[in-house]
């Protein structure tokens, strides 16, 4: 049996005290052991950027790290973007723009893409398609051809200003 | 996928980490950002018996000027140098070159030192230190020293790292006078791999003749790979389309040594090559031209 070791990790603001194997990665530990399924994997390799998720407030890959190593620190998944009002949960503004421009056909890469956009567009909140199209270069998406996703992305900039 | 079991250590001081890594029989990795590692353990490619994680160090993030150098820690994230004012200023080629490097998540975590260490052929950084020559210094528990990047590279993912050491910091003199700088790459799709690229600086002496060229290719033979004799034609010359041309057909013919894979033959490598030359060394040159 591999030892364990203790971790203390904040994931959507609420604190979680778990024991894990070393080799646990956080992308695993964030869907097995905490049941937050949002956070898919895909190609568990850094490629396709279904698992991104915010570290600390910085898009990164959760397949590419290990829990560990998330000791003290805080994570955001996609389960921590929509807010409750009242009874009501209300979706983020970027959720709710990929709903209205259709940015997602299958859904399987939409949690890292909202993942990726929430860092991006608070630092360039009136982003060109061409910032747009870079910003996504991280995220594989084979459903829609990008197109729709762009244009959410726009949608979703105007939400928030 | 999931990595094989490991011993996990996150030591609290570089002295620490030095020490474990002293004691670890030369099986243990370093783990800096992991973007490169960390998919390799989970393939099993690579199956270390401990890893040293150097996340909680952040004495070894920064990016400080002193006297007409940068210093940069090893383990500061690939993200700052598309941010950093003193990266902008000092060394536009990094600059240039960083938004290359993968992609905006892999470089929140991926580290200059990392990538550095890592010494792939078709990554940027490498390139990049030897362009600019830049020093790395090293540390051991039982000393440290500083060694040039063109000596650094040794061969595919292999440097001149003795197996106890770590490097810590990275030294680069300020991009002098009059110099211009370019940066190019053709990849599949942005952040990928590249199939070719090339770093490119140029130096004008004070009438506007060529003092010094440099050039640099990535992917393009089994570390980074300079074109010393293409960067020589443009000793004490202006640099005009026709030298450019020779410089460029010398380089991609001649000097490097791409090995081609599914994405490029080696015969399309050396026609980037070829192209990108002309590409870099022109803007270089305007470049140049404009800080005289």
């Amino acid at each position: 049996m591999t030892p364990t070791l203790p971790v203390t990790i904040t994931v959507n603001e609420k604190v979680y005290q778990r024991r894990v194997e070393s080799r646990l990665l956080l992308s695993d530990f964030l869907r097995h052991e905490l049941g937050l399924t949002g956070t898919h994997v895909g190609c568990e390799h850094g490629v396709c950027g279904a698992c991104t998720i915010l570290f600390d407030g910085e898009s990164a890959r959760s397949c590419l790290m290990f829990a560990v190593q998330a000791d003290g620190h805080r994570i955001t998944t996609v389960e921590g973007l929509a807010s409750l009002d009242g009874a009501k949960e209300e979706l983020h503004p970027i959720q709710q723009a990929f709903w209205e421009a259709h940015g997602l056909q299958c859904g399987y890469c939409t949690p890292g893409i909202l993942m990726t956009l929430v860092p991006f567009l608070k630092q360039n909140p009136d982003p060109t398609d061409d910032e747009i199209r870079h910003a996504l270069s991280g995220n594989l998406c084979r459903c829609t051809g990008y197109q729709h996703i762009v244009d959410a992305v726009k949608l979703a900039a105007e939400k928030m200003k | 996928m999931k990595p094989a079991p490991f011993e996990y250590h996150a030591p609290r001081s570089i002295e620490e980490a030095l020490f474990i890594l002293h004691n670890s029989a030369g099986d243990a990795k370093i783990l800096a950002g992991g973007q490169s590692l960390v998919p390799a353990m989970n393939f099993r490619v690579v199956q270390p018996s401990a890893l040293i994680d150097l996340n909680r160090l952040p004495e070894l993030g920064y990016i400080r000027e002193d006297g007409g150098h940068l210093r940069i820690g090893a383990m500061t994230r690939e993200r700052y140098l598309e941010f950093d004012e003193s990266i902008v200023k000092r060394t536009p080629l990094l600059h240039e070159a960083a938004p290359h490097i993968a992609h905006p998540q892999i470089r929140n975590r991926g580290t200059i030192g990392g990538s550095i260490v890592n010494a792939d052929p078709a990554a940027e950084l490498p390139v990049l230190m030897v362009a600019s020559q830049a020093r790395l210094k090293a540390r051991s528990a039982s000393g440290e020293r500083w060694i040039e990047a063109k000596d650094f590279f040794v061969g595919m993912f292999t440097t001149a790292l003795e197996p106890d050491e770590i490097l810590v910091e990275i030294e680069i003199s300020f991009m002098p006078e009059r110099t211009g700088w370019s940066f190019l790459e053709v990849a599949p799709r942005a952040g990928d791999y590249a199939m070719m690229g090339v770093a490119a600086l140029v130096t004008l002496d004070e009438v506007g003749k060529c003092q010094k060229a440099t050039l640099v290719y990535l992917n393009a033979g089994d570390g980074p790979v300079e074109a010393k004799e293409a960067a020589q034609l443009f000793q004490g010359e202006s640099l005009d389309d026709e030298l450019i041309d020779s410089a460029a057909q010398l380089a991609s013919a001649q000097e490097i040594n791409p090995f081609g894979n599914i994405h490029a033959s080696a015969e399309y490598q050396r026609h980037l090559a070829n192209v990108l030359t002309k590409r870099a060394m022109k803007i270089a040159a305007m470049r140049a031209a404009e800080a005289q």
